[in-house]
């Protein structure tokens, strides 16, 4: 459903897109993860025909980008990064202007309107002005604007961006929806676990190229096998840990800062933990938390980006981005020592 | 793959009249449901009548006009196009960093009625503001010493001026992109053009070089048309050409370039 091939764009000399290919079959959910800057909203925009790409081509059902953007537009509905609704319009108002601009006569505008409205659960908000609206109302709103043209393809720019952990999974189970009404969707994303979430399959991109790609069992597959994780108790021990660690396990320990957390991949489980155990004990390094756990996409996407190491050099300590919440309690499916 | 069912879409000529007309509506719905927008456009020029008419008018003597507010009036007049045009780098600037603008580029909907129902709304505001600018000269003592036709043309010419401005601030709100910058954007432009020029007094008093370039602009050449379209003075015919051939100069050069800039956005 959509075909891209060498698509290419820079910017001045920012080469924001460096010859990505991307295919993504009737009825399925392609993510684009990758942090910021990393090339996904030029995508999504040469994609969305709001910007021309320098070299390569996309196809949208067959209809290229490019030559025949006009097409392209009346085939996809487009939720970009900001929640792209009038304030001073009422909910309803927004979504028949949108029929409206579709080309959908009024009547049938005010029809799909209702009907886009009650979907979202915002049949009884959708006469009041979106002023009044929570942030994820107008996220709902917003994703439902792209919904009234009834588009063969979804494109959404990191829809839950600046939302609440509880809108998120309102957000989520909508998308589930759409999912299974047969949906075309092509997501960015930077929240690795929205990406699992929601994805059949998962394009990683990091400065303008693919790095992976695969169903994301594939890519956790790639990580061999299962993950350790040791959570300091204060950020100035997470480099520590690290030169602890290294050496131990299937590859090179990762820190992520903001959890004050060391993560490496082990195919031995119950070994590596043992030799952990005994390190850290001999070192005297105080640690609050020690566990193996399933990997997540998140390690898959730090082993892949190669951050492994050389966290300490990053000038973001922003690796493992959960929206609204720092990961501070270890993932759901962790497995402690002792418990 | 199932079966692609392309929707048609008029194209051409009838979406950009429909799309145009549904984009203005859009606009002016925004601007009437933000009281302070529709009280802050009516102030302004109020305030300017009441200042120069009440607190400068009176030591301020132009040569010609025995009534001061008779000159005062189409000066405010030209003033309020410039500022109701430089609304629509607020306007255009406002679109854009909220991604209201890429909704719009990213449906069929046709481009060019995006720029367009922008100033178009822009001059319906305009309009509203120089009819009441008008009813508060009345109520202040101006009046038009013309026949009906003349005074008619008159407005018009200010509005066209108004209209040719909005064009130009788009072009700025393209340019500049964020609300902050285009409301700044817009007083840098607009002050000088409206206080170095025949807009409050004659330029006839002020010194060598600024005389010219008062003298020059359009400014003072749309207030000059207005004035004797409105007072009767003289003929009016060469300083309208002038006045419309300012307007739509700029109408033709801002449009262009507006719309070649929203095409590479």
């Amino acid at each position: 459903m959509i075909k891209a091939e060498g698509v290419e764009k820079a910017f001045g000399s920012t080469r924001a897109l460096a010859g990505v290919d991307l295919t993504v079959d009737s009825g399925t959910v392609l993510a684009l993860l990758g942090r910021n800057g990393a090339g996904k909203t030029t995508f999504v925009r040469i994609l969305a025909t709001l910007l021309a790409p320098d070299a390569g081509r996309i196809q949208v059902a067959g209809v290229d980008v490019v030559h025949d953007a006009k097409t392209v537009r009346s085939l996809i509905g487009l939720a970009g990064q900001f929640a792209a609704v009038d304030e001073t319009l009422s909910g309803r108002e927004n979504l028949v202007l949108v029929g409206r601009l579709y080309g959908l006569p009024r009547r049938e505008a005010r029809a799909r309107a209702s009907e886009v409205l009650e979907r979202l659960g915002l049949g009884d908000a959708g006469d009041r002005l979106v002023r009044t609206y929570s942030g994820g109302m107008r996220r709902r709103l917003d994703l439902g604007a792209s919904l009234v043209g009834r588009p063969l393809v979804l494109i959404m720019d990191e829809p839950s961006t600046g939302l609440d952990p509880r809108s998120r999974i309102e957000l989520w189970s909508l998308i589930d929806d759409f999912i299974k009404a047969g949906t075309t969707l092509l997501l960015t994303t930077q929240y690795l676990e929205e990406a699992d979430r929601l994805a059949d399959r998962v394009a990683v991109i990091e400065r303008g190229r693919l790095i992976a790609a695969g169903t994301p069992d594939d890519l956790k597959q790639r990580i061999g096998g299962d993950v350790l994780e040791v959570r300091a108790t204060s950020a100035s021990d997470v480099e520590r840990l690290v030169n602890l660690l290294t050496g131990l396990g299937a590859g090179l320990p990762v820190a992520d800062m903001r959890a004050q957390c060391v993560t490496l991949p082990t195919s031995e489980r119950v070994q590596t933990l043992l030799a952990a155990a005994r390190r850290i004990e001999e070192s005297g390094i105080p640690v609050a938390d020690l566990g193996v756990r399933r990997p997540s996409l998140d390690d898959v996407f730090l082993t892949l980006t190669g951050a492994g190491g050389a966290a300490t050099k990053r000038p973001e300590p922003r690796l493992r981005p959960v929206p609204g919440e720092p990961s501070l309690e270890p993932a759901p499916n962790a497995r402690r020592v002792g418990s | 793959m199932g079966a692609v069912i392309i929707r048609p879409r008029s194209r051409g000529v009838r979406s950009f009249f429909t799309d145009t007309l549904l984009l203005t509506r859009r606009n002016l719905l925004l601007t009437a449901r933000t009281p302070e927008l529709v009280v802050f456009a009516a102030i302004m020029p109020i305030m300017f009548v009441l200042l120069f008419r009440y607190v400068f008018g009176g030591s301020i003597n132009v040569p010609g006009y025995s009534n001061y507010v008779d000159y005062l009036m189409p000066g405010i007049m030209v003033q309020t196009a410039l500022f109701g045009g430089s609304s629509s780098a607020v306007g255009v600037a406002d679109d854009l960093s909220k991604g209201v603008t890429d909704r719009f580029r990213s449906l069929p909907t046709n481009r060019a009625s995006i720029l367009a129902a922008r100033t178009l709304a822009d001059l319906v505001r305009l309009g509203y503001t120089m009819g009441l600018l008008i009813a508060i000269g009345l109520l202040v003592g101006f009046r038009f010493h013309n026949a009906l036709l003349p005074v008619l043309a008159g407005v018009g010419i200010a509005l066209l001026f108004g209209y040719a401005c909005s064009w130009l601030f788009t072009l700025v709100g393209l340019m500049v992109r964020n609300v902050e910058s285009a409301t700044l954007a817009g007083f840098l432009l607009t002050f000088p053009l409206v206080f170095a020029a025949s807009t409050f007094t004659s330029t006839k008093f002020m010194p060598h070089g600024l005389r010219a370039f008062a003298n020059a602009q359009p400014v003072t050449q749309v207030a000059n048309a207005l004035r004797d379209l409105t007072h009767g003075t003289g003929s009016a015919g060469p300083a309208a050409l002038h006045a419309i051939v300012w307007s739509v100069g700029i109408l033709i050069a801002a449009a262009t370039l507006a719309t070649w800039k929203f095409r590479k956005i």
